[in-house]
């Protein structure tokens, strides 16, 4: 029922668009869904499209493993160290406060133009959300939980891998389920500002020849290729957190 | 029979300064069923703590086998009322964790779970995760879990706190039996009058905040007895109203208005 009335729903938008962008002039400035799917095929057909996003998808895709790596480390390694998360909180959150896009230029300068300038850039933004979300799940490890093992002798290995880690990660895929669209800003803005391929670098370069249909073409590819990258991020959580999914079955009581 | 737990004259004030407890002095024999009740907020809690050596008293010392608890006191095992069961485990796999700190291979676990899911009524429920089990069911889990590292004194903090009476009752004749014959030596802190007459073969009445003992009974019930029928027994009746008699006026003070 819910789908048949969201397919309604798009064939009325889809439809409006088409007919409504002619009759008030504004093909230049939007288009026509048709004229917009003829040339994603066409994009297609050439293997255009699938360089470009094979290009962004490297870049946003290693920037999320680069940058998911290492938020979680730091925010295991923050979490239980009290002292030494102290010490850099004030460090963190001025650099937190800083709108990544904003490095471009400077990880430009540092890196070049290449892919690394865009792996980085994703992989800074993506850290800050990971690390924070890694670490605010180790704090929130119940105290008593962790009483309980030591008193079975546990050492500290055996306490992050049977109880911080498994229950951080909740945490964490929270975090990285936040990261997608971010590594895909870093990716698509490194490309935006220097770049001759990927679908940032499509994204403009369509713009810039006034080319509505193919910049908005490109925004299609850019929104399917979040949508398989929080497709493949639910298969894995799914797959990580098997109890959860047994949590969601379970009669509720109030 | 020797002293396994001893308090001398120990007293615990927090950080915020709050005085929990103050000159408590206790010994507590090996195998001995210890229940403790008193007013809530009365620093039952604390002394488990401190046998647990999850905190140091600010006063006096508990020697636990002669030595003083400095730290994390391993021989010790703990079950609360919040059974802390490890969600993303199945119940065998929660059973099996202090079995995996201890370094035990793994057909040795699988074979040491299944003797304890039948120890405590669970066998077939290995699979299952906590969230689908019912309460008096995760009880037994933490308690197999419990049995598993086999610690010599089990700490009890209100285990049964949450359960209906019937669950509860059945958890109790099963807790005393497997502690009579594995010999543990219990510390079972309860609000539950009741339950601490019905348990105890010495019940520790504590005062009202700062926690001092106010007195400790020894139960004229046989350590071995039918926890089923002993609702119609008249000495476990007159000691219950005892123990009431003992509680009432701290009870009483906890009522009326705190004045200023």
């Amino acid at each position: 029922m819910v789908l048949v009335l969201q397919l309604a729903l798009a064939v009325v938008l889809l439809t409006a668009w088409q007919f409504l962008s002619p009759a008030l002039d504004m093909v230049f400035f939007i288009s026509t869904p048709q004229a917009i799917a003829e040339s994603f095929i066409g994009l297609a057909r050439s293997g255009s499209l699938l360089f470009h996003a094979g290009i962004t998808t490297l870049e946003a895709g290693l920037g999320f493993l680069l940058g998911g790596g290492a938020g979680m480390f730091a925010g295991v390694l923050l979490g239980r160290n009290k002292l030494l998360s102290d010490v850099l909180q004030p460090f963190l959150t001025a650099f937190y406060s800083l709108p990544k896009a904003a490095l471009g230029p400077l990880f430009i300068l540092w890196f070049g133009i290449g892919l690394n300038m865009k792996i980085l850039l994703a992989a800074t933004i993506v850290f800050f959300i990971v690390f924070l979300n890694t670490f605010r799940g180790v704090r929130e490890v119940s105290p008593e939980q962790i009483a309980i093992l030591r008193l079975m002798n546990a050492k500290e290995r055996h306490l992050l891998t049977k109880v911080i880690l498994p229950s951080a990660i909740v945490w964490v895929f929270a975090g990285l389920r936040l990261s997608v669209p971010y590594a895909l800003i870093g990716a698509i803005v490194g490309e935006i500002i220097a770049s001759n391929r990927g679908l940032g670098y499509l994204l403009s370069y369509s713009a810039s020849r006034f080319d509505t249909a193919g910049t908005f073409a490109a925004l299609g590819a850019i929104v399917i290729l979040a949508l398989i990258l929080n497709k493949i991020l639910d298969i894995s959580e799914r797959r990580l957190m098997p109890w959860r999914v047994s949590d969601a079955g379970r009669e509720i009581v109030v | 029979m020797s002293a396994i737990i001893v308090f001398q004259d120990v007293g615990k004030a927090f950080a915020n300064g709050v005085q929990a407890v103050s000159g408590i002095n206790l010994a507590v024999e090996e195998g001995d069923f210890i229940t403790v009740v008193g007013p809530s907020g009365c620093g039952k809690s604390t002394i488990l703590n401190m046998t647990a050596g999850l905190f140091q008293p600010s006063a006096g010392q508990v020697l636990y086998r002669g030595q003083p608890v400095t730290g994390i006191n391993s021989r010790t095992g703990y079950m609360t009322q919040v059974d802390h069961l490890l969600p993303w485990r199945t119940v065998a796999g929660n059973i099996a964790v202090p079995l995996e700190i201890a370094g035990r291979g793994k057909k040795e676990i699988a074979g040491e779970v299944e003797r304890l899911l039948a120890l405590v009524g669970l066998v077939g429920f290995g699979a299952s995760y906590p969230t689908q089990l019912s309460g008096g069911m995760r009880k037994r889990a933490a308690l197999a879990r419990l049995l598993a590292y086999d610690p010599e004194t089990l700490l009890m903090d209100e285990p049964f706190g949450a359960l209906d009476a019937q669950m509860r009752l059945t958890l109790q004749i099963q807790l005393k039996k497997l502690c009579r014959s594995l010999g543990k030596t219990v510390f079972f802190v309860t609000h539950d009058i009741d339950e601490a007459v019905a348990l105890g073969d010495k019940c520790v009445v504590f005062t009202s905040r700062p926690g001092t003992i106010q007195q400790v009974i020894t139960s004229s019930l046989p350590s071995e007895r039918d926890l089923m029928t002993l609702r119609f027994n008249p000495a476990y009746a007159e000691e219950c109203a005892q123990l009431w008699r003992i509680l009432a006026p701290a009870l009483e003070a906890q009522n009326s208005p705190q004045e200023a």
